[in-house]
């Protein structure tokens, strides 16, 4: 363990979990690898069918596998390359030490999660299926998006002033 | 080459999807050391289109574009799978959740996506105000609150060994259970299933 060069950094803003940590970021078509990877997500999301509201039923009811499998091993999958990274201290392919955040706790994660729960039950999709359920042509999934979008906004409206 | 694309549009397992998955957490950590994360594209749309002086949205959002690159990315991903890697068979749900959701009034079960709630036909009814406006503002709302979604808490999160996201993945299912078997019943027949 002494050879760990990755730090778990604290973050300027504890709200964003999705924090940027590139020192030299990356411009024009050098972006392009991220819509690529997020068009194979897409199609995973699809081809998988976590996209199906059915399947979240059943997720809720407990009356299939199928989307605890799907989560459980992703889980799985990204702990043992967390870990692989941080052993063999692999770095970016800009040669940058990868950084990941510590995540703070916050009342947030409990009642904002409990929140988001509700919601997903409802429309039976988290926020990446929405965007997959919309280019696979279920149109209307974008009033979804727009009261997410108002969710969210409203969310940053008021943060200051929610218990956190 | 057909075969190929026939073995490709059956239903993928979930021991190929979820490892698939999971490797997003290396991979953009090791393309640009980015945390994986789909709920703050969300954010970040606000930041860009209605910033309206709140500080929350007061960032540079232009840092994270790669970020809604890969939303975007999702939603072609979705295209491409439903045209062209289609599923010819219809989708199979298991039998419970299918008397389940039958004694709650959903019977057409053709498609990924019950055509009894999600058609554009719903959009102005109770049907519409709760499945879609009531629904994706909770998502909007409650991603935000707890930081995170089911990508940043319950796959980055877990997976870097955090336990606020842990708690936060909790809490996901806590409401989602609540929801699917206390509140649904009776939203639904409020607004006319």
């Amino acid at each position: 363990m002494s050879k760990v060069a990755v730090k778990n950094t604290g973050v300027e803003d504890p709200n964003c979990v999705a924090p940027n940590l590139q020192q030299n970021h990356d411009k024009g078509l050098e972006l392009l690898k991220y819509l690529i990877l997020g068009t194979l997500f897409g199609i995973v999301f699809v081809k998988a069918e976590i996209i199906s509201w059915f399947r979240i039923q059943e997720m809720f009811r407990l009356q299939s596998f199928h989307m605890y499998g799907v989560i459980g091993s992703a889980v799985v999958t990204g702990m043992i390359s967390v870990q692989l990274i941080k052993r063999l201290n692999i770095k970016t392919i800009h040669g940058e030490t990868i950084l990941i955040p510590d995540k703070v706790f916050k009342k947030g994660q409990v009642i904002g999660g409990f929140i988001f729960g509700l919601g997903w039950a409802i429309t039976g999709a988290c926020p990446g299926p929405l965007f997959a359920q919309i280019g696979s042509g279920y149109t209307v999934v974008l009033v979804t998006l727009i009261s997410a979008l108002a969710g969210t906004w409203v969310y940053g409206k008021f943060a200051d002033k929610l218990p956190n | 080459m057909n075969t190929f694309l026939q073995w490709l549009s059956q239903p993928w397992p979930w021991y190929v999807a979820g490892p698939i998955i999971g490797l997003t957490v290396p991979a953009l950590l090791i393309l640009g050391n980015k945390t994986f994360g789909i709920s703050s594209s969300l954010r970040h749309i606000c930041a860009a289109c209605v910033p309206a002086g709140i500080p929350f949205f007061s960032y540079n959002w232009r840092k994270e574009t790669w970020n809604l690159l890969f939303v975007l990315g999702v939603g072609i991903g979705g295209f491409l799978a439903t045209n062209f890697l289609a599923n010819p068979d219809t989708i199979v749900i298991s039998e419970a959740t299918q008397r389940d959701l039958a004694a709650l009034g959903i019977t057409d079960y053709s498609d990924l996506m019950p055509s009894q709630i999600f058609s554009w036909e719903n959009l102005f009814t109770g049907k519409g105000l709760l499945f879609f406006v009531l629904g994706g503002f909770l998502v909007g709302f409650g991603t935000r609150y707890a930081g995170g979604c089911t990508s940043g808490h319950a796959i980055m999160g877990i997976s870097s060994l955090q336990w606020p996201s842990v708690i936060a993945t909790i809490f996901f299912m806590v409401g989602g259970f609540l929801m699917t078997h206390v509140l649904l019943e009776p939203l639904m027949k409020l607004v006319g299933f």
